[in-house]
């Protein structure tokens, strides 16, 4: 029980291996992944002495459980959940101790929507172009998490584990995403503009790390037919068929043939990846 | 030539055509490889535009564009890259009847000509493959298929591309590969990048 690895308990809903992602390759149609919340996923490596780069854990909604093969310096950020090592409850936002074989469970979120899991020395699973990050629009990196799953862990980092409290931003009750109109704003009417600056939208139940998608009224098009295909950025507010715009996060296509209307600033995309489902969103566009 | 903010980090240069697109995609590399191009994280060339992504300061770049002049695009130097192929897709007597032409004229004429990485997308080592001239363009399919086998050579557009795994499509098949178009293991994981030149080199439906 002492090598450095651990197994999956519960695999929950949907758990991904996330690190900083794989920019550098969207010309070859390859989407840049990494953790939706990066803050978030930045702030725990530090708790457990990790370097910014390590890979995580990444939950969705309903949390994870693992039984480290060796004890090691854990901690879970993100979405607020109860943090149980064999039951019993322990802190949430700072390193914890977890003995060897011990199980270190990350219970349903009851604020947010992911939680990050660091691990001092971080998941050491093979890294795809640089990276350890899941993509789950193309399928690179290490498959979702299920149960029995086992992941290789670093060798323990030297620097100590962050002692003390940060600050943790808490999941928005509404959701306000600043935009920057463009670059194909004007394929869609003065009306449309007028209604993305102020109806108010909701976070759709469809969302995923491809996207955030948003229930609301429709954007109408002042130009009919079809774009040729572009390149896509993180935060471009893509406009599909059905006119609700869909907030493009971590694992977007590099390339699309529907327009975007805007971009949203990259500082409030972590906010994006807390939002539930209903969340209301506001769009503020900018020049 | 026109360029179109894209968020605060990004600049969508617009094109006139697919040609200006790849010449002015290969400028761009050049400046990068001379060190005379400010720092971008992701160069992603498209149908009609190049997008430059991760840029510090966009406004600037766009000026410095608009003073350069872009050198029309010639061959590259460097062999083309071949790939085996059996022409023997379900779509090969469709693509025929649209070109008025038989299958086995479709296969001459495909094999013959010399393509280009217009751009990838879609999935990753999947090519936008031009060079075909304009009266053989076909449309894609009326229904998808819900999944296409992994080396599916296919059209649709102005476009061939080969499936590098199996993936619901949309694009006429008419040929089979069996080529690897993507190997993270390998380096370079794509076989096809924007810009490589492409053959196809017919096989026998039997093997060989």
């Amino acid at each position: 029980m002492t090598d450095r690895a651990l197994a999956v308990v519960r695999a929950g809903a949907l758990t991904t291996v996330q690190d900083r992602g794989r920019p550098g390759h969207a010309h070859l149609g390859v989407p840049r992944s990494g953790a939706l919340d990066p803050y978030a996923g930045a702030l725990v490596n530090r708790l457990v002495g990790n370097d910014a780069d390590a890979a995580v854990l990444e939950t969705t909604l309903d949390g994870c459980a693992v039984r480290p093969r060796c004890a090691v310096t854990v901690a879970v950020g993100g979405a607020a959940c109860p943090v149980t090592v064999d039951g019993r409850p322990v802190a949430w936002g700072a390193p914890v101790r977890v003995p060897a074989g011990a199980v270190l469970e990350a219970g349903p979120a009851v604020r947010g929507l992911r939680s990050y899991v660091a691990f001092a020395g971080g998941v050491a699973a093979d890294p795809v172009l640089g990276s350890r990050s899941t993509d789950l629009l193309s399928g690179l990196g290490p498959a979702p998490l299920r149960d029995g799953t086992v992941l290789p862990l670093g060798p323990a980092p030297r620097a100590a584990a962050a002692p003390g409290a940060v600050p943790w931003p808490g999941p928005p009750r509404e959701l306000v995403l600043h935009v920057r109109l463009g670059p194909r704003d004007d394929w869609f009417t003065r009306a449309a503009l007028h209604t993305l600056a102020t109806r108010a939208y909701r976070v759709s139940p469809a969302s995923n790390r491809i996207g955030l998608r948003t229930e609301g009224p429709p954007l109408e098009r002042a130009v009919a037919g079809e774009l040729p295909s572009e390149g896509m950025v993180l935060g471009a507010v893509q406009v599909p068929p059905d006119g609700r715009p869909v907030v493009f996060l971590a694992d977007h296509p590099t390339t699309g043939g529907y327009p975007v209307v805007a971009v949203v600033r990259e500082r409030d995309l972590a906010a994006a990846a807390q939002a539930v489902p209903g969340t209301p969103v506001r769009f503020i566009p900018t020049r | 030539m026109r360029t179109l903010p894209v968020g605060d980090r990004a600049l969508l240069v617009e094109l006139g055509s697919g040609e200006e697109t790849e010449a002015f995609h290969a400028e761009l590399l050049r400046r990068r490889a001379a060190g005379r191009l400010p720092a971008v994280t992701e160069i992603v060339p498209a149908a009609r535009t190049v997008l430059l992504d991760g840029v510090e300061d966009p406004g600037r770049l766009a000026a410095l564009i608009a003073g350069w002049n872009v050198a029309p695009l010639h061959a590259r130097v460097e062999p083309a890259v071949e790939i085996p192929v059996r022409y023997d897709g379900p779509d090969l007597e469709e693509v025929a009847a649209l070109w008025g032409v038989t299958p086995r004229e479709v296969a001459r004429v495909h094999a013959a000509t010399e393509f280009r990485v217009a751009f990838c997308g879609f999935a990753p080592g999947f090519g936008y493959l031009t060079g075909l001239p304009a009266r053989y363009e076909v449309p894609r399919r009326a229904t998808p298929r819900t999944s296409v086998p992994p080396g599916s050579v296919a059209m649709a557009g102005p476009y061939t591309g080969v499936y590098p795994r199996s993936s619901p499509g949309g694009w006429q098949l008419i040929g089979t590969t069996d080529a690897v178009l993507w190997d993270p293991a390998r380096e370079p994981a794509a076989l096809l990048a924007p810009g490589t030149r492409v053959r196809f080199v017919p096989r026998d439906v039997r093997g060989r």
